[in-house]
């Protein structure tokens, strides 16, 4: 058990570092899911079309698959990921700024992944709404932009926070493969390292490691029960 | 679906017309620009032909054709296999471990009486004890990522003294959460099941056992079968972590075709498309099980309600899985 003293920076470095990829990566995920939800939602068929087929594709395609396109495809493709480096964020989160592309790589595969099952959390909130609220606002002469601001997506809100928070876990979860395509220290690089390289015993790394992962699933999918009842109740 | 959200429509007119015209485009634009990155610009950047890297993919004529897609069939068999392993695998482990969750639970509710006062508090303990336990267990291994899972179990073993083949390792992996995953599933369906439908299997004389496995059991199957069915989509997904114990499934060979003809993109494509078409013809798959279910129980005489199968779905498809 003494790995889990002498080598508490290790596990808290790999936590923080998996801490600071799930928040960009949930900004991320949630901001291009809304964009995407709008876009099956809209009234232009183009549109529509062009947001079904995002979600089909990256729903049905492995994550490792993402992975491995954004860590060794987009290279070959000539793209280091810069465009992440944004001043203000890159002094936040440090990684950004400094380390290989990998991590800012990792953080686009579980943008582009998880934003297939935002969109859906989201779209199964708005299907939530009962018609004939938008069919009352239609009539009132809203537009497609007014009664989705106004009237569809605040009451959707609610139906969809559930989903939404299990996407979130899941992300939290998917995290752990980024190290596995050469992001330094996060939470499974760790366990590799310390396992494998540094020959610790295994059983204490895989628990100080799945502690480590538990802190965070375990909390909010407690949260999310708690709200799932309260909603039923509510209903 | 696009029955309820269509009354979000603008009435259609000029404007709508032009809105649908400029939208193609930009749609169109960017199938286009995505097109030219994935296909034809990494082809150009190397300098080389435009037929050298997508040959051995497309071209029956290349001298290494062949050999790829044998390859190629060679790991996607190999995924479908450990798939196919662990689903069966889940599935048992899921039902047992469902109906242990469900028996336990009646169990910390019996008060055990005509038993002597002590025993009964034995037993009382003992089974609130491993409720516990099982639900501890539950909570664990959903709250741990499946790569974390499947890497313990191809680390943890060897210390055990347990050399295994790379295939077994992933299967464990994957069952030991999907089995969970699917439990979760099944107990919720077995709870959710009318209360009169125990009530009534225990008033025509069944046993606790007999009730579960003759009542209960088949009526939560029937429910979960389209959730069921989503989760084989989950668990082929899944398979593809299997290059992290280097397995050889589908993206583990595609590695090494890489490796050899270096050509990321091409491969990497030909994956995605592989999986995309197997994936979404089992969801499809799903959908219409779904569908069917639905339809079963309007004829049946029960009142038309939504199935529970439609919360189950969403449930197994927001886990989303890797």
């Amino acid at each position: 058990m003494n790995v889990l003293i002498d080598k508490f920076d290790v596990f808290a470095g790999g936590f923080w570092l998996t801490l600071q990829i799930c928040i960009l990566a949930a900004i991320g995920a949630l901001i291009l899911g809304a964009v995407v939800a709008v876009l099956r939602i809209s009234p232009v068929p183009p549109l529509r079309g062009l947001g079904t087929s995002y979600v089909n594709v990256f729903r049905n395609m492995p994550l490792t698959v993402v992975m491995f396109f954004a860590a060794f495809g987009l290279p070959a493709l000539g793209s280091n990921a810069d465009f992440l480096r944004i001043p203000v964020i890159d002094s936040l989160f440090a990684r950004l700024g400094t380390d290989l592309p990998y991590f800012r790589f990792a953080l686009i595969a579980l943008v582009l992944y998880t934003a297939a099952f935002v969109c859906e959390a989201l779209r199964s909130g708005v299907n939530a709404v009962p018609a004939g609220q938008a069919e009352a606002a239609r009539s009132l002469g809203l537009t497609f932009g007014q009664n989705l601001r106004h009237v569809v997506l605040p009451q959707s809100w609610q139906a969809s926070v559930v989903p939404l928070g299990s996407v979130i876990i899941a992300m939290i979860k998917n995290s752990a493969l980024a190290g596995f395509f050469g992001v330094v220290g996060d939470l499974s690089a760790a366990a590799d390292q310390l396992t494998g390289a540094e020959g610790y015993a295994f059983i204490p790394v895989a628990i100080g490691i799945s502690i480590g992962y538990l802190i965070m699933t375990v909390p909010l999918g407690a949260l999310l029960d708690r709200i799932e009842k309260r909603q039923a109740v509510a209903r | 679906m696009s029955q309820q959200t269509s009354v979000l429509y603008d009435v259609p007119g000029p404007r709508q017309r032009r809105i649908t015209l400029i939208s193609s485009l930009v749609a169109g634009l960017v199938l286009l620009v995505g097109a030219y990155f994935l296909i034809y610009r990494p082809l150009d950047d190397k300098g080389q032909l435009s037929m050298e890297l997508w040959g051995p993919l497309i071209d029956p004529s290349n001298e290494n054709f062949s050999q790829v897609w044998d390859r190629i069939g060679l790991g996607f068999k190999n995924t479908l296999f450990a798939a196919a392993l662990a689903i069966v695998a889940a599935l048992v482990v899921g039902t047992l471990l469902a109906v242990l969750r469900v028996q336990l639970k009646s169990l910390t509710r019996l008060r055990f009486t005509g038993m002597a006062t002590p025993v009964a508090y034995l037993l009382r303990g003992l089974s609130a004890l491993l409720s516990a336990v099982t639900r501890v267990c539950v909570e664990v291994f959903r709250g741990l990522p499946v790569v974390i899972t499947i890497f313990f179990v191809a680390r943890g073993f060897p210390e055990f003294g347990l050399y295994l083949d790379n295939l077994w390792y992933l299967v464990i992996g994957l069952t030991i959460y999907n089995s969970v995953v699917i439990g979760e599933i099944l107990r919720s369906g077995m709870e959710g099941l009318p209360g009169g439908q125990a009530e009534a299997a225990s008033a025509i004389g069944l046993s606790p056992a007999q009730t579960t496995w003759m009542i209960l059991l088949p009526q939560s199957f029937r429910i979960m079968l389209p959730a069921l069915i989503s989760q084989l989509v989950v668990v082929l997904k899944d398979t593809s972590l299997g290059f992290i114990i280097s397995y050889e499934e589908t993206l583990n060979i595609g590695k090494q075709i890489i490796g050899v003809l270096g050509n990321p993109i091409q491969v990497y494509v030909v994956i995605a498309v592989l999986f995309i078409v197997v994936n979404y013809s089992l969801s499809k798959l799903a959908q219409y099980v779904q569908r069917r279910l639905a339809k079963g129980r309007k004829t049946a005489g029960t009142p038309a309600q939504n199935p529970p199968a439609t919360a189950l779905m969403s449930q197994a498809e927001g886990a989303g899985g890797v």
